[in-house]
C-alpha cells in the first residue's frame, strides 16, 4: 500500500565534474543538516563515503561469523563422519586423527568467510535492486563514466524543493535536476 | 581501512620511466576505450582466427571425452606401475597456471602494487578457465564422472563416507573452494564494470544482459564503501587460500611414501612453481592482447618488466627446490632416494626429460637478468613459452620418473602417452583459449573502475580531504 505522505519527487540531484567538488558539496550538505543524502561516483572515494554521514561497519563482523561457521562446521563434519558415523581403522591411526582434519577445516573456513563477505556485501547494499529512481535522470548514465552526483532525498525533513535546489546550485554544481520516482 | 584512491599518484605516474598508464588519459577516455573493446570496436581478424583454432581444439576435447566415457580410461597410456600420468600432470599444470591470477588480484592488492590494476581482471579470468581445465582431469580419471558427487560427504543409502585422512579428499575441498571463491571474487570485481557497460550499451539485448549482471549497481558512496571492505577482505582470504591450494596439491605427492614424492620441500616449491608457470601464462596472453587490441597505453612495459622479475625470482626458488631434492637424496643416505635421483638425472630412460627440464626451466629463463630482455616483448613471449613447457616437464619428471621404477624390479615399466592422452591435453588448451577469447569479446578485459582510481587527479584534493 502506498503511503499517503509520499513526496511528489524522489529528490534533487546535483552533478559535478570532479571528485574535489562533490566531496566538498556533500560535506556542506551534511553540515547544513541534510541527512537523507547519497553521493554517486564512478570509482570508490574514501572521503566521499565519509562525507555522506557516519555509518556502522557491519560487514567485517558478518565475515568473521561466516568464517567461524565454516571452521566449526568443517571440523564437526569430519569428526562426526570419522569418529561416529563411519569409523575406519587406517593404519592404526586414532579415529580422531585431528592433524589430518586441518586442511579441510581451513578450506571450509575460507569458504564460509568468503561467501559471507560477498553475500553480506550484496545484502547490506540492497542488491540486486532492479529499479532505482536515480536512473530516471538521463545524465546519471555518466555516473559510471566520469561524473559525480549528490542526491538529497525529498524524505529528508529539511527538504524543500526550491530551497534545496538553490542550495545545491550554490555549491558549484554543473547541473541540478529533479529526480522522479 | 586502506583506500586505493586517497593517495597522490601523480608522482608515480610522472617520475617512473614506464608508467602504469601512459599520460594523457582521463576517466572518460579510459572508460570509453575499454568499454569500446566490447561494445563498439570491430572484432579484429586475429580474434576470429584465434577462436577458430581454439574452438576446433576444444572439439577435439569433446570427442576425446565422448570416447573416454563410452570406452573407459584404458584409452590412456597410464598403467601399473605408472598409475598416474597425464591426468595428474595436466591437473597440476593447469592449477598452477591459475595461481598467478589470484596472486595478481589478491596478494598484489594487499601489497598495494598498483600496476596490477590493468592486468588483474584478465589474470582472474585466466585463473577460472585454468581451474576449469584442471578439474576435468581428476573428474574424468574417476572413470565414472557422473558419480563424481560421491566424493562429497552427504548422507546416502550406501552408508559410506569419504576418507578425510586422504590428501585426495583435501584436494577435492581445496580445489572446489578455490574455484568457488575465484569465481565470486571475479564476479564481484565485474559488477561496477557491468554497470558501466549497461550505461554505454546501444543495443537492447546487451543492455538487458549487462543490466541484469550489474544487479542495479549505481555507484552509491555507501555501496562503494562496503564494496571496498568486502573486496579487501576477499583479497585477505584469497591470499592464504591460494597458498593452501597448491600446498594441498603437493600433499597428494608429499604425504605418500614414494621416493621422489615424499619430501618436505614440496609445498613451498610447488607454490613457487605455480606462480612461475602462471606469470609465464600471463605474459603469453597479455603480449598478444595488448598488441592486437592496441592496449599498450594500459599494459605498459612496466607490467612486462615486473612480470619478468617475478618469474625470475620464482624460477630461482624452483631451482633451489631441484637442488634440495638432489641434496636430500644424498644427505638422507636412503638407498631408495639415492637410486631415484640417479635414475631421474642420468641412468634412467627418462634422463632427457630432466635435462630438458633444467634447460627450459632454469637455464633459458636466466636471460631475464638482462634489462634489455625484460623490455623485449618478443623475447619475453618466447621465454614465457619455454617456461610453460618447462613447468609441464617438471610435473612429468616428478610423476612419471618416480613411478616407473617400483620398489620391486619385476614391476618396472615404461610409460608412453597414447594419442588420447595428447588429444585430451591439447583439447584443454583449446577449451582454455576458447573461453578466454569469449571473455575478451564480451567482458571488459581490463577493470575499468580500478583504472579510474589510479589516474592522476582521481583523488579529491588534499585541501578538502583533510578533516
Amino acid at each position: 500500500m502506498r503511503k499517503p505522505t509520499r513526496p511528489a519527487i524522489y529528490g534533487v540531484m546535483a552533478e559535478f565534474d570532479n571528485p574535489t567538488d562533490v566531496v566538498a558539496a556533500t560535506r556542506r550538505a551534511y553540515e547544513d543538516g541534510y541527512r537523507r543524502i547519497d553521493a554517486y561516483s564512478p570509482y570508490p572515494i574514501e572521503a566521499l563515503s565519509e562525507a555522506v554521514g557516519p555509518h556502522k561497519e557491519r560487514l567485517p563482523l558478518i565475515v568473521l561469523i561466516g568464517g567461524i561457521i565454516g571452521l566449526i562446521g568443517g571440523y564437526a563434519m569430519q569428526y562426526y563422519v570419522a569418529v561416529w558415523n563411519y569409523p575406519l581403522n587406517v593404519g592404526g591411526k586414532p579415529l580422531h586423527s585431528w592433524p589430518a582434519f586441518i586442511p579441510i577445516t581451513f578450506e571450509t573456513t575460507v569458504l564460509g568467510a568468503a561467501m559471507a563477505a560477498i553475500f553480506g556485501m550484496l545484502a547490506l547494499n540492497g542488491l540486486p535492486e532492479p529499479y532505482h529512481p536515480v536512473f530516471n535522470v538521463p545524465n546519471f548514465a555518466l555516473a559510471s563514466r566520469d561524473r559525480f552526483f549528490l542526491v538529497i532525498e525529498a524524505r529528508d525533513p529539511k527538504f524543500d524543493r526550491d530551497a534545496t535546489t538553490g542550495f545545491l546550485r550554490s555549491l558549484g554544481a554543473q547541473e541540478v535536476a529533479d529526480v522522479e520516482h | 581501512m586502506a583506500s586505493r584512491v586517497d593517495e597522490p599518484h601523480d608522482d608515480l605516474i610522472h617520475v617512473t620511466p614506464n608508467p602504469v598508464i601512459e599520460p594523457g588519459h582521463t576517466a572518460a577516455s579510459v572508460t570509453d576505450k575499454i568499454s569500446a573493446l566490447v561494445l563498439k570496436r570491430k572484432t579484429p581478424l586475429a580474434w576470429y582466427i584465434g577462436f577458430f583454432i581454439s574452438f576446433s581444439l576444444a572439439n577435439v576435447l569433446m570427442f576425446t571425452i565422448a570416447y573416454l566415457v563410452t570406452t573407459g580410461i584404458g584409452i590412456w597410456g597410464n598403467n601399473w606401475p605408472v598409475g598416474w600420468a597425464f591426468d595428474i600432470i595436466n591437473f597440476v599444470w593447469w592449477i598452477g597456471i591459475g595461481h598467478a591470477g589470484t596472486l595478481i588480484s589478491a596478494i598484489l592488492l594487499l601489497l598495494r602494487q598498483e600496476w596490477r590494476t590493468s592486468i588483474n581482471r584478465f589474470a582472474e579470468a585466466m585463473t577460472l578457465f585454468a581451474v576449469a581445465c584442471a578439474g576435468l582431469f581428476p573428474l574424468l580419471h574417476t572413470g565414472r564422472p557422473w558419480l563424481a558427487y560421491w566424493m562429497l560427504p552427504y548422507p546416502n543409502t550406501m552408508n559410506i563416507y569419504p576418507q578425510f585422512r586422504s590428501p585426495l579428499m583435501w584436494d577435492v575441498f581445496a580445489v572446489s573452494t578455490y574455484a568457488s571463491v575465484s569465481a565470486l571474487f571475479w564476479y564481484v570485481g565485474l559488477i561496477p564494470d557491468f554497470a558501466t557497460l549497461r550505461d554505454r550499451a546501444k543495443s537492447g539485448a546487451f543492455r538487458v544482459v549487462y543490466g541484469m549482471l550489474a544487479l542495479g549497481w549505481r555507484g552509491s558512496a555507501r555501496h562503494w564503501h562496503r564494496y571496498e571492505t568486502a573486496y579487501l577482505l576477499l583479497a585477505g582470504l584469497a591470499t592464504p587460500l591460494v597458498l593452501s591450494v597448491h600446498t594441498i596439491v603437493s600433499f597428494d605427492f608429499a604425504v605418500s611414501q614414494l621416493p621422489g614424492w615424499h619430501a618436505t620441500i614440496f609445498p613451498p616449491y610447488f607454490v613457487a612453481g605455480a606462480i612461475y608457470a602462471g606469470f609465464a601464462m600471463v605474459l603469453l596472453l597479455t603480449i598478444p592482447l595488448r598488441k592486437f587490441y592496441g592496449l599498450e597505453d594500459f599494459i605498459t612495459l612496466r607490467h612486462m618488466r615486473n612480470c619478468a622479475k617475478i618469474m625470475l625470482a620464482t624460477g630461482l626458488i624452483v631451482g633451489y627446490g631441484y637442488m634440495m631434492e638432489a641434496f636430500m637424496a644424498w644427505y638422507s643416505a636412503s638407498e631408495y632416494e639415492g637410486f631415484m635421483i640417479k635414475n631421474r638425472i642420468w641412468t634412467g630412460p627418462y634422463w632427457w626429460t630432466y635435462a630438458l627440464l633444467i634447460l627450459t626451466n632454469i637455464l633459458i629463463p636466466q636471460v631475464l637478468w638482462l634489462r634489455r630482455a625484460r623490455h623485449n616483448t618478443v623475447l619475453l613471449f618466447i621465454v614465457a613459452l619455454v617456461i610453460s613447457v618447462g613447468m609441464w616437464l617438471e610435473r612429468f619428471v616428478i610423476i612419471v620418473t618416480s613411478l616407473h621404477r617400483d620398489f620391486l624390479p619385476a614391476s618396472w615399466a615404461m610409460y608412453r602417452p597414447t594419442m588420447f592422452d595428447w588429444s585430451m591435453f591439447v583439447g584443454t588448451i583449446g577449451l582454455f583459449f576458447t573461453l578466454l577469447l569469449l571473455f575478451i569479446r564480451f567482458l571488459p578485459a581490463i577493470s575499468i573502475f580500478e583504472m579510474r582510481t589510479i589516474l592522476p587527479g582521481a583523488a579529491p584534493k588534499a585541501a578538502t580531504s583533510d578533516e
